[in-house]
């Protein structure tokens, strides 16, 4: 197998892996509101936008701990979210490996605009 | 999204917020396997990434001040166009064509000439108009970051049309790249709180069904078959898209 081979074969584990680590996640948040909250009507008509400790990394860490149903879900997303992001590192890593200077450039470009994008922005 | 906002009648906003994970979890759960297949090609993937997630970013950022409105509409022309380019499969490029194109001096320096598994084993290809096609990424990445889809199908005529990647390579790309464009209007949208847990669960979970049965198919599938199910989803898109500009509805 060559070197480019064995980074495909990773990057299909991490991918798989990922998204099965965040639909776990998300499932067990969603047991736990359910219980709590299915016999309560939905209704999505009209845009509230989610509270604020739902809207950050650091807020939905923090309501994970106080076993808040929605927030777990929350973590779930974000795992999946930051599944792709995950899957450009391991890629940034696998060049690096392979001493593939322009790609590890164009990688860590990528990189750096997704980390903005969810930590930074 | 357009079954989300039409069909079950939830705000724009929160369709948006869905969609975006939709996409992500298809792109992921898809990616997993054409990628070990060596149908994904993971250079240009991540050299086209760069013009996506810029666009992507521009977009959801952009998204605030601009009529959504007259985006559906432009959106819509688009479609109806890349469906017209998809359903008229190009030559495949033989002779001269395929020789100028080795010598396709960014894509021989991006080392991006590559194989994918055909009937009788690897199949070669080769790339051409990186430009062109990194253009026209840009404009993907912005759509998507505008409207929180992945634009996968302007993805797939950005390769298959302009790059002339086998149609194969150019679909399985594409959903390999859809994930890290919509991550990074994800974001962006999460900050927002466009992201509801209790509207994405449900999506994400269908969809992840869905992307690891389809993914299933493809090495079995023909290219033809392939073509005019991409092309009547477009022309769907398109329509509903337009219908939705025209009256507002976005």
């Amino acid at each position: 197998m060559t070197d480019e081979e064995r980074l495909e074969q990773w990057i299909g584990t991490l991918l798989r892996s990922g998204v099965i680590i965040a639909a776990a996640v998300a499932s067990l948040g969603g047991i736990v509101y359910l219980a709590r909250h299915g016999f309560e009507p939905a209704y999505y008509g009209v845009f509230h936008g989610e509270p604020q400790d739902l809207r950050t990394v650091h807020g939905i860490l923090h309501d994970v701990l106080l076993l808040r149903g929605r927030a777990v879900i929350q973590l779930g997303i974000l795992l999946l979210i930051a599944t792709p992001i995950a899957r450009v590192a391991l890629t940034l890593v696998g060049f690096a490996i392979m001493r593939d200077r322009r790609y590890v450039a164009i990688t860590a470009v990528v990189l750096g605009m997704l980390l903005y994008s969810l930590v930074g922005s | 999204m357009p079954l989300l906002s039409l069909a079950c009648g939830v705000d724009i906003r929160y369709a948006i917020g869905a969609s975006l994970v939709s996409v992500i979890a298809t792109s992921s759960g898809a990616a997993a396997a054409y990628v070990r297949e060596g149908f994904t090609n993971v250079r240009v993937g991540m050299v086209l990434e760069i013009a996506t997630t810029f666009g992507a970013l521009a977009g959801a950022l952009a998204a605030a001040l601009v009529s959504t409105s007259a985006i559906a509409i432009i959106f819509g022309l688009v479609l109806l166009y890349s469906a017209y380019l998809t359903l008229r499969p190009h030559a495949a490029m033989a002779g001269p064509a395929a020789e100028a194109a080795t010598r396709d001096r960014v894509a021989v320096w991006l080392r991006l000439h590559s194989t994918y598994p055909g009937t009788k084993g690897p199949e070669p290809y080769t790339v051409t108009h990186v430009g062109g096609g990194f253009g026209l990424m840009f404009v993907a990445g912005v759509l998507s970051g505008l409207l929180g889809i992945g634009s996968g199908a302007v993805k797939v005529l950005a390769m298959d049309q302009v790059m002339r990647l086998p149609f194969k390579v150019s679909t399985t790309t594409s959903n390999f790249m859809i994930g890290v464009t919509a991550a990074a209007s994800a974001g962006v949208y999460l900050h927002r709180g466009y992201i509801d847990p209790g509207l994405a669960l449900p999506v994400m979970l269908g969809v992840l069904l869905g992307a690891f049965a389809g993914a299933r198919l493809l090495p079995i599938a023909r290219t033809l078959h392939l073509r005019w199910v991409f092309g009547s989803v477009v022309v769907l898109l398109a329509i509903e898209m337009l219908y939705n500009g025209v009256t507002g509805r976005l």
